[in-house]
C-alpha cells in the first residue's frame, strides 16, 4: 500500500525506530548537547565519551518520528571509535547526501547512513534526518546550548 | 441527512478534483485552512478583470464601482455575523492581525501594570503570544484558565480567576487542536458582571457555527477569510462601536486620516480610523463572495452535516488499536486529533500523504496544549462540509495499513 515510500521508510529505519541502539542517559560523558527541532517537536540529548580527540561511546535519549529516530540510532552506531575530524567529515558528507546539492555522493563513504538518502525527496522531512547530525556538530565544536533546527 | 447537498458541493470545488501522488485527493487539513469553491474563485477574477481600481479616493466611474463592491463585502460581513453596524467591521490581515490590534490599541489604552488579562489553556499562539509581549510591556499579568483531559475548559476556575484586577477576557471559541467549542456565552455573561470585556478568537468556530456577536454580546470577535472557504490575506475584527471610537488608531497613513498638516492630524471616522493604507481589496470581495455562498447552503445545515461526518469519524477512530484520540469535548466542531501508540505523527503524515490524503501533523501553533497532553505533536484530521464518509473510510483504512506497515 505504502510502495511509493519504499525509498524514505526502508527496513533499516522501521529496525533502528523499534529497537534503538545505544538509547541510554551516559551519567560520565564528556559532552552533551540537546537538539530541538521546534517544528515536530522533536527533542534529543546526545552523550559522547571522549579519549582525546577520539569518540569512544555515545548514546542518545529523546523522542522523535521514526526518520529522526533511525538517524540519531545509526549515527551513534558509526561515530563509536571515529577521531573528531573524522565525524565532522562524515558530518559534511551526510548533509550532502540528504539535501541533495551533489548527485555523486560516494554512498560507501556513508555505509549503513545511505539508508537515509531517501529523505532527499522529501524536503518537509530533510530536518528529522539532520537533526542528530547538527546536534553532534554542536559537541564536536564543544558548544553547550541547545541546538535548534529554526 | 437528507438533503444536504453534498454533490453539487463537492463539484463546486474545483480543487477536489487533483491528484495526489496518482491518487484521489482526500483533504483533511481544513482548520489549516479551507479550499476555495468557484464562487470566489470567480468572483476575485472578474474583479480584477472588469471592477478593480483603488477604493475611497477617485471620482472616477471605476473607483467608484470598486468601493461600491468592496464596502457591499463589509455588508455580507456584518449580516454574516449579526454586527450592529458595517461600522464595527474593520478589515485586517487575519486573526492574528486582528488579536495584535486589538493588544496595541484597545490594551495599550486600557491596561495598565499589575492589571489582568485572562486566556484559556487552549489558546492558539496568536492568542498568547500578542497578549504576552503587551504583558511585558506594560507590566500586566497573564492569567491562564485550566482545562481538564477532555479538553475542556474548567469553567469555575475561569470563573474563580475573574476580579477587579482583570481587564479582558481573551478567549479562542474553538479550538483547532482539540476541537473543543468554549461556553462563551456564559463566560461572556460572567465577565461583563464584573465590567471585564471579552474578545473571541473566531478563526475555528466561523466556518463551523453560527455566529450572532450581539447574541453573544462579545465586545471584540476576529476571524480570517481563509479558514471560511474565503481568500487568504484578509480577515475581520468585529468590536463594539463604543469601543472602537474610544480606541486609538492602530496604523497611521492613507485612508485613516481627516485632515493631515504637519502639526497635527485628525482621524477618519469608523471603520476607516483602523484600515490605513490600500486594503487587498479584491480579497474582500472574495470574501464577500465566500459568505453568500455559505448563506446559500445555509450555517446550520453545515453544522448539521459537519456533526454526522465528526460523530462517524470518532466512531470508527475509536475501533482502531493503539489510537488515541486527543479532545473528546461534549462540546465540538469537525476535528479528529489523536496520537497512535509508538507512530510519532511525521510518520503518519508523510504516509497518509503517500495515500492522496491531506491531514497536519505537528503542534498546530499550541505548544501548551501538546505540554498539557505529554505530547510532541498530534496528527490532526480536520473536516470540512465538502468531505464524504468515505474519504473518512480511507483515512482509516490508511492509518489501520501504516500501523501494520510500523508493527
Ligand atoms: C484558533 C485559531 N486562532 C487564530 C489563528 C490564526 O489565524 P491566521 O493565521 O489566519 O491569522 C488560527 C489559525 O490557525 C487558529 O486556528
Amino acid at each position: 500500500m505504502f510502495e511509493d515510500l519504499r525509498d524514505l521508510y526502508q527496513e533499516v529505519i522501521f529496525d533502528h525506530n523499534r529497537n534503538p541502539r545505544n538509547f541510554r542517559v551516559m551519567a560520565d560523558a564528556d559532552r552533551q548537547v540537546e537538539g530541538f527541532n521546534p517544528l515536530c517537536g522533536d527533542r534529543l540529548t546526545l552523550f559522547l565519551k571522549m579519549d582525546g580527540d577520539k569518540i569512544t561511546d555515545a548514546s542518545f535519549q529523546g523522542s522523535g518520528c521514526a526518520i529522526s529516530t533511525a538517524s540519531v540510532s545509526l549515527m551513534t552506531e558509526i561515530i563509536k571509535g571515529k577521531t573528531e575530524t573524522e565525524a565532522d567529515a562524515l558530518f559534511k558528507t551526510f548533509h550532502e547526501m540528504t539535501t541533495g546539492k551533489d548527485e555523486h555522493i560516494n554512498l560507501e563513504a556513508v555505509g549503513k547512513l545511505a539508508v537515509l538518502a531517501g529523505v532527499r525527496e522529501y524536503p518537509a522531512r530533510v530536518k528529522c534526518a539532520t537533526l542528530a547530525w547538527h546536534t553532534l556538530d554542536a559537541a564536536l565544536k564543544n558548544q553547550h546550548q541547545a541546538v535548534s533546527t529554526e | 441527512m437528507t438533503t444536504f447537498p453534498l454533490e453539487r458541493i463537492r463539484a463546486d470545488f474545483p480543487i477536489l478534483q487533483e491528484k495526489i501522488r496518482n491518487k484521489p485527493l482526500v483533504y483533511l487539513d481544513n482548520a489549516a485552512s479551507c479550499q476555495k469553491p468557484n464562487a470566489v474563485i470567480d468572483s476575485i477574477s472578474h474583479f480584477y478583470r472588469h471592477d478593480y481600481a483603488n477604493i475611497h479616493r477617485g471620482v472616477h466611474t471605476l473607483s467608484v464601482r470598486a468601493t461600491d463592491k468592496f464596502e457591499s463585502a463589509r455588508a455580507k460581513v456584518r449580516e454574516f455575523i449579526n454586527a450592529a453596524s458595517t461600522k464595527e467591521i474593520i478589515f485586517v490581515r487575519g486573526a492574528t492581525e486582528a488579536v495584535n490590534l486589538i493588544a496595541q490599541t484597545f490594551g495599550k489604552a486600557n491596561i495598565k501594570a499589575g492589571d489582568e488579562i485572562v486566556i484559556t489553556a487552549m489558546e492558539h499562539h496568536s492568542n498568547i503570544v500578542p497578549w504576552q509581549m503587551l504583558c511585558q510591556e506594560t507590566g500586566a499579568v497573564l492569567k491562564v484558565a485550566p482545562m481538564n483531559v477532555q479538553g475542556e475548559l474548567i469553567y469555575p476556575e475561569f470563573e474563580a480567576l475573574l476580579n477587579t484586577k482583570t481587564k479582558l477576557v481573551a478567549v479562542v471559541h474553538m479550538s483547532n487542536a482539540l476541537g473543543t467549542i468554549n461556553p462563551v456565552k456564559k463566560m461572556i455573561a460572567a465577565a461583563h458582571s464584573k465590567n471585564i470585556s471579552v474578545m473571541l478568537d473566531g478563526a475555528q468556530a466561523i466556518p463551523h457555527v453560527s455566529v450572532d456577536v450581539q447574541d453573544l454580546d462579545c465586545d471584540f470577535y476576529v476571524f480570517s477569510g481563509h479558514k471560511l472557504y474565503g481568500p487568504s490575506g484578509i480577515g475581520v475584527m468585529y468590536g463594539k462601536k463604543a469601543l472602537l471610537e474610544a480606541m486609538p488608531p492602530y496604523q497611521g497613513g492613507g485612508d485613516m486620516i481627516k485632515t493631515v498638516s504637519f502639526e497635527k492630524s485628525t482621524y477618519a471616522g469608523l471603520p476607516h480610523k483602523f484600515e490605513a493604507g490600500t486594503p487587498s481589496i479584491a480579497d474582500v470581495v472574495g470574501l464577500g463572495a465566500a459568505i453568500d455562498y455559505l448563506n446559500e447552503i445555509g450555517m446550520a445545515n453545515i453544522a448539521a452535516y459537519e456533526a454526522e461526518l465528526l460523530a462517524y469519524a470518532t466512531q470508527q477512530a475509536k475501533q482502531i488499536k493503539g489510537l488515541m484520540i486527543i479532545g473528546e469535548a461534549e462540546d465540538k466542531g469537525a476535528i479528529l486529533s489523536f496520537v497512535l501508540d509508538k507512530i510519532h505523527p511525521h510518520d503518519i503524515g508523510t504516509m497518509l500523504d503517500s495515500l492522496g490524503i491531506a491531514i497536519r501533523a505537528g503542534h498546530h501553533c499550541a505548544m501548551p496544549v501538546m505540554d498539557f497532553y505529554g505530547v510532541p505533536a498530534t496528527a490532526r484530521a480536520s473536516f470540512a462540509m465538502y468531505n464524504t464518509k468515505q474519504e473518512i473510510d480511507v483515512l482509516m483504512d490508511g492509518i489501520k495499513s501504516l500501523i501494520k506497515v510500523f508493527g
